[in-house]
């Protein structure tokens, strides 16, 4: 995102040293209306995004009801939702089995997919194309149905159900390997030329690799991580069938599916708004601070497919 | 048809362009399935030579090398302790003794591969459960034996390995042969050290792909053989492979799937299948087309705290999903209402809103549903507005990025012709757009057809369809087929054949569609339109 803020760009996007410069009381006058309609429609938009968000912050802090009202502004503020949230359930032991599988699968998927899209994008061998298209179609079933067999083998090795959240983080990095698009696209950008020059120089391929490209390679590096600390924040469908909807295992999205389901919604909302706004604190700090990386990895990723 | 010359080509206006690639993708179809044909054929013929080449070189080396040699063709390693590979030879020895040991003992890979009984329709595994009345107790005591998840799983994992000892074996000849090559051309032979050395050189990706490659054999394509071998067996909640073995039933489950009669799952699969297209269709391309337009809004020049808006919508991304969506589903929630009509307690802020200003249709309420979640219709065009509300940021970053990577000089020379904002923006933006992000466009068109958490955290598949007959799990009028899947699996009436069947189909259309679009949309010719 930083690269791009700094450019003055027009409508169309791009940079205003090449638009042709007209000067002239109308141009200006109907570009400060056209920008005026331009502003109204982002502010209506920013109240449009950001009104569940407020409603979720303001709903956590409500001590009069704890479900559902009609009115946004609390009549009577208090912590009390976030009090009882850690002290009278489980979200502690949800919370800290879910930042758990967030650290682990950051560290072993980043070496999962490093290594994959590093060896594809960087070394010539044979069946690397072979291994491309395995890998592509791989893909195209739904990754869901491998848990029928791997649920199954996990529950007779105790990985399931208390000790779920081991058995997910096997099961979100063995596989990462086939998500080696983005990063393969950004080594590919790295001239190949350092590559050759460090091995006319005597290096042998892994000190290209450890000294060559991996500094070059912070952003992506970075990105990845990213991306492994952030999906087991979000998953429900394989954590749900892991864990077999056992207290002991259960991910944050697991855990808190259930304070709003219609029958519980009554008792729970207010306690599902704390904990949400609980669980949204560190990622988005995490995500908000590491911005710039994950803007670099979703253009490049979606340029080079 | 009559084949254009690419002068004519270029006087086509954009949709004779399209229809015209179209037909040429259709009237190429036949061609593919000889092209295909011719594939399969030249890589027998490959195939074939291959072996023959293969076979001779083993006799050769059977023939021409010493009785150590020869004897490695029975003893795996042999050849390399020898010669002073001595890791290598360790390493084929051990694997030998392992999968022989493996393979014969009683309860081994022979004994599961026969109990699997493949190409019959009888049972996997072959001892049901007995019950035994206990007198002294006064109870019937069950005793288990085979449960048939675990016959076919060490049935499927014998046969990996015995195709595994097969390709070792083969790679031990192979060295023997070149050790054999060595030693009559002169030169020297690779010892351990210089093995361990290239692993970090020569050898490096090999290093670097073990552990992933381990990784997907182990638990996506091993774990997807299995899930194909299930759908054709009978493996379901009654026939749970452990208090009742389940058996081969061959093309069953398929053609149950296809069957649109009384007691098929044909109609509410077609119903389902084409929901999950449209809602792709409609979630892919308003998020493309209002994402690329939220990006130029923010590009214009002239608008300030750029990174401000920017920051505002990337919240949905980086809030965890089912948070955010979880809570706007109840927000559009129906109050109840009091006796005398008037609208009561509950309910979320918009769904109340909604219903006090009678923006809820007559006809709905006449059906009883105040909120837009009842209504089938209503509750299809809402997740499509919500996942607006989900998927712009992630087009808005994307395009930010490539709207400035356009060439100046292209609207410079628009200009001059004298284009309007908008014929720059049909003439050179989209089409640009459209080239640089053809593969992204289906990458997410794939992403939303399997997009469990929108639908499952808005909806959870609700209202629920009526009339279907019995269907495994709860079928709703939103549900998508990856969120059937997960209803059919999980819960107290698992139907895993059924789940396997749709999960095959569903491979099926994302390969179908992936081979249409990279035929059809992004050609070569297109990219020569603009540039």
């Amino acid at each position: 995102m930083s690269k791009v803020k700094n450019i003055e760009t027009d409508n169309l996007g791009r940079p205003v040293e090449a638009t042709t410069k007209k000067t002239g009381m109308g141009i200006k006058a109907s570009r400060r209306i056209s920008n005026i309609i331009v502003y109204a429609i982002l502010v209506l938009i920013t109240v449009i995004w950001l009104f569940p968000f407020v409603g979720i912050v303001f709903d956590s802090f409500r001590m009069e009801s704890t479900s559902q009202v009609s009115y946004l502004i609390p009549k009577q503020w208090g912590f009390g939702n976030y009090i009882n949230l850690f002290t009278k359930t489980d979200f502690l032991k949800w919370f800290l089995n879910t930042a758990l599988m967030g650290v682990a699968t950051s560290v072993i998927q980043t070496v999962f997919v490093l290594s994959m899209s590093y060896v594809l994008s960087r070394m010539r061998f044979k069946g690397r194309k072979g291994l491309m298209n395995i890998m592509l179609i791989l893909g195209m079933f739904p990754g869901f149905l491998t848990l029928i067999l791997i649920y199954k083998v996990f529950s007779d090795l105790h990985l399931t159900e208390g000790m779920a959240p081991l058995g997910l983080i096997i099961v979100y990095c063995a596989s990462s390997g086939m998500g080696y698009y983005v990063s393969k696209g950004f080594f590919d950008t790295i001239p190949k030329s350092l590559d050759e020059a460090a091995r006319v120089d005597g290096a042998t391929r892994f000190q290209v690799f450890y000294k060559v490209i991996m500094p070059l390679s912070k952003p992506i590096v970075i990105y990845t991580m990213l991306m492994g600390f952030m999906a087991p924040w979000g998953d429900f469908m394989m954590a749900s069938y892991i864990i077999h909807e056992n207290n002991e295992g259960m991910n944050v999205a697991v855990g808190m599916y259930e304070w709003l389901s219609r029958t519980m919604l009554n008792t729970t909302y207010t306690r599902f708004c704390a904990a949400g706004v609980t669980v949204s604190i560190p990622v988005v700090a995490v995500f908000l601070a590491l911005q710039k990386y994950y803007v670099q990895g979703v253009t490049g990723g979606a340029v080079k497919g | 048809m009559k084949k254009l010359t690419t002068l004519q080509y270029l006087k086509l206006n954009r949709f004779q362009k399209f229809g015209y690639n179209f037909v040429d993708f259709l009237a190429s179809i036949p061609g593919w399935f000889v092209k295909l044909g011719v594939a399969i054929w030249n890589l027998i013929k490959k195939f074939g030579l291959w072996i023959k080449e293969d076979v001779v070189d083993t006799c050769r080396t059977f023939k021409r090398g010493d009785w150590v040699i020869k004897l490695s063709f029975l003893v795996m390693g042999l050849g390399n302790l020898v010669n002073g590979q001595i890791l290598r030879g360790i390493l084929f020895l051990l694997f030998e003794l392992v999968f022989f040991t493996y393979m014969f003992v009683p309860t081994g890979g022979i004994y599961w591969i026969k109990k699997c009984q493949f190409f019959t329709r009888d049972t996997i595994g072959t001892q049901p459960p007995v019950e035994v009345y206990d007198p002294i107790k006064d109870v019937y005591v069950t005793t288990y034996f085979d449960d048939s998840t675990k016959v076919l799983l060490y049935g499927l994992i014998s046969i990996v390995f015995i195709l595994a000892f097969i390709y070792t074996w083969h790679l031990q000849i192979k060295q023997c042969s070149t050790i054999l090559k060595i030693k009559e051309g002169g030169g020297k032979l690779k010892g351990t050290k210089d093995d361990l050395k290239s692993m970090l050189d020569e050898q490096f990706h090999k290093t670097l792909l073990a552990l992933p490659i381990v990784g997907i054999t182990m638990f996506t394509v091993l774990p997807i053989i299995f899930m194909v071998l299930i759908a054709f067996t009978s493996f379901d909640a009654t026939a749970d492979g452990y208090k009742n073995l389940y058996s081969w039933v061959g093309w069953d489950n398929f053609n149950k799937i296809f069957d649109t009669g009384v007691g098929g799952l044909g109609l509410v699969f077609g119903e389902l299948l084409s929901w999950t297209l449209i809602w792709s269709f409609f979630a892919t391309f308003t998020n493309y087309f209002l994402g690329m337009a939220v990006a130029m809004l923010i590009n214009k020049k002239g608008i300030k705290i750029k990174k401000f808006w920017r920051t505002v919508l990337v919240m949905t991304i980086a809030i965890p999903q089912f948070v955010s969506l979880l809570y706007v589903a109840r927000l559009f929630d129906a109050p109840a209402l009091n006796i005398d009509g008037s609208v009561g307690e509950g309910g979320g802020i918009i769904g109340r809103l909604l219903l006090q200003l009678k923006l809820i249709p007559q006809s709905m309420i006449a059906d009883k549903q105040f909120s837009l979640w009842q209504n089938a219709t209503s509750a299809r065009i809402l997740v499509i507005i919500i996942n607006i509300w989900i998927g712009i940021p992630y087009v808005m970053l994307m395009a930010t990025g490539i709207l400035m990577n356009i060439p100046a000089d292209l609207y410079e020379s628009a200009k001059i012709d004298g284009a309007n904002p908008w014929q720059q923006f049909t003439r050179i933006t989209l089409p640009y757009m459209l080239f640089v992000t053809g593969p992204y466009l289906l990458t997410n068109f794939v992403g939303n057809l399997n997009n469990f958490n929108v639908i499952y955290l808005l909806t959870g598949g609700a209202p629920s369809k009526t009339q279907v007959g019995a269907v495994p799990g709860a079928v709703g009028e939103t549900d998508l087929l990856i969120t059937w899947l997960f209803k059919i699996t999980t819960g107290s009436t698992s139907d895993y054949k059924t789940a396997s069947v749709v999960g095959i189909l569903i491979f099926v259309v994302v390969a179908v569609l992936s081979l249409i679009v990279y035929n059809v949309i992004p050609s070569n010719r297109n990219e020569e339109d603009f540039r």
